[in-house]
């Protein structure tokens, strides 16, 4: 076993059981914290794959920004009194069938299709994608700000409280 | 290629390391005499003024949402940025204005919904 | 390559099913909107085991891969700014027990 395949067994593990933990944990923090502990997982292995420029921006957005967005929401939704609820509603044995039969139907897709894989190396990563974004993928690239500022108005709109 | 990671990786190991060997040695070492001022949360020397679970204000919420959006401008921009010193020419810089321009706007719409405003 | 490109795919798919059973399973919006995340991030992976695996010198998929996060971020804020305002006028977020168009 070469230490491009032991690193992605840990990473692989890190992933997946910190998954397992946001999906099952009670304390919603402690499932933000495992959240983190994912994502990082997922950067490494843009890392082995890569893929530097997006194993940055990983940790910049998905672990800088967003987790901290959902714990500033943990935060502003949670009871101050009252005692702990349930974290599963009452049919998780029936979306447990449902996500384990849908995950059959991906390992067999993984597992039988055939891909053409190429045996060339890698382009550089920032420099290939800076130059696909300004000429191929320009108006995804300008949309993207449209979208950016849709969302913006939007959550600051529903964020403020009206009422006061 | 990964040899290029081996330092992140002992960065990491060291740095987890040390924070591990610190609390077990002074869980193992140290005198535990829990009394109701020692357990107390340590606010700098002053009493804690009621309990640290309250919820928080929604204004924070608003920043935080001003900080992700343009968090994602800068990560989009970076890409460009490196190749704009290198290669491209007026019309890269053209593209990232309007691209930044856009995101203006929304900047200016908080601007004026008060949403930065801290009363 | 010394990692076979089905193993990424395999892992995607179950961190993927993982998602979908949180984002099913959940009461808590802000869980849910984790869950959704995790699907998001398994969807990354694939998108940038491909770009390295089949298409090395265009990297498609992580073009894709950079707009999904872009598009993750703003469904958050917009996202858990519903969640706020749902909280604001009900006082809980647990999903199974928002039922206000049921008369």
């Amino acid at each position: 076993m070469s230490a491009h395949q032991l690193a992605f067994l840990v990473l692989g593990v890190l992933i997946l059981v910190s998954a397992l933990m946001v999906v099952t944990v009670r304390n919603l923090v402690h499932a933000a914290l495992f959240l983190i502990l994912c994502f990082a997982g997922v950067a490494g292995l843009y890392v082995l794959l890569q893929a530097e420029f997006l194993a940055v921006a990983q940790v910049l957005i998905y672990i800088g920004a967003i987790t901290v967005l959902i714990l500033f929401g943990i935060m502003l939704t949670r009871k101050i009194t009252g005692g702990a609820q349930p974290p599963l509603a009452s049919h998780w044995k029936a979306a447990g069938a449902g996500a384990g039969a849908f995950l059959l139907l991906l390992l067999y897709v993984a597992m039988t299709g055939q891909w053409q894989v190429s045996d060339q190396p890698p382009m550089d990563s920032t420099t290939t994608l800076g130059l696909a974004l300004v000429t191929r993928y320009v108006l995804p690239f300008e949309l993207a700000s449209v979208v950016l500022l849709a969302a913006l108005v939007g959550a600051v709109l529903l964020a403020r409280d009206e009422t006061r | 290629m990964l040899k290029e990671y081996f330092p992140i990786l002992l960065m990491l190991v060291l740095a987890i390391g040390f924070g591990v060997t610190m609390i077990f040695l002074s869980s193992l070492a140290g005198r535990k005499t829990a009394t109701a001022t020692k357990t107390a949360p340590y606010e700098c020397g002053s009493l804690p003024v009621g309990s640290a679970r309250l919820r928080f204000d929604v204004k924070f919420y608003v920043v935080a949402i001003l900080f992700i959006l343009f968090d994602v401008e800068a990560v989009l921009l970076w890409p460009w940025a490196v190749l704009q010193a290198q290669q491209l020419k007026l019309t890269g810089l053209v593209e990232a204005a309007v691209f930044v321009g856009i995101l203006l706007l929304g900047y200016l719409y908080a601007l004026r919904k008060g949403a930065l405003e801290w009363e | 390559m010394e990692i076979p490109l089905s193993w990424y795919l395999i892992l995607a798919a179950i961190l993927f099913a993982v998602g979908v059973y949180g984002a099913l399973a959940r009461r808590n919006a802000i869980a849910i909107l984790m869950s959704i995340e995790l699907m998001l991030n398994a969807v990354n992976i694939n998108l940038v085991a491909f770009a390295r695996y089949v298409t090395p010198r265009e990297l498609t998929g992580q073009i894709f891969a950079i707009f999904i996060m872009m598009l993750a971020a703003a469904e958050a804020a917009v996202g858990l700014g519903l969640v706020l305002t749902v909280y604001r006028n009900l006082r809980h977020i647990q999903v199974d027990e928002i039922n206000l168009l049921r008369s």
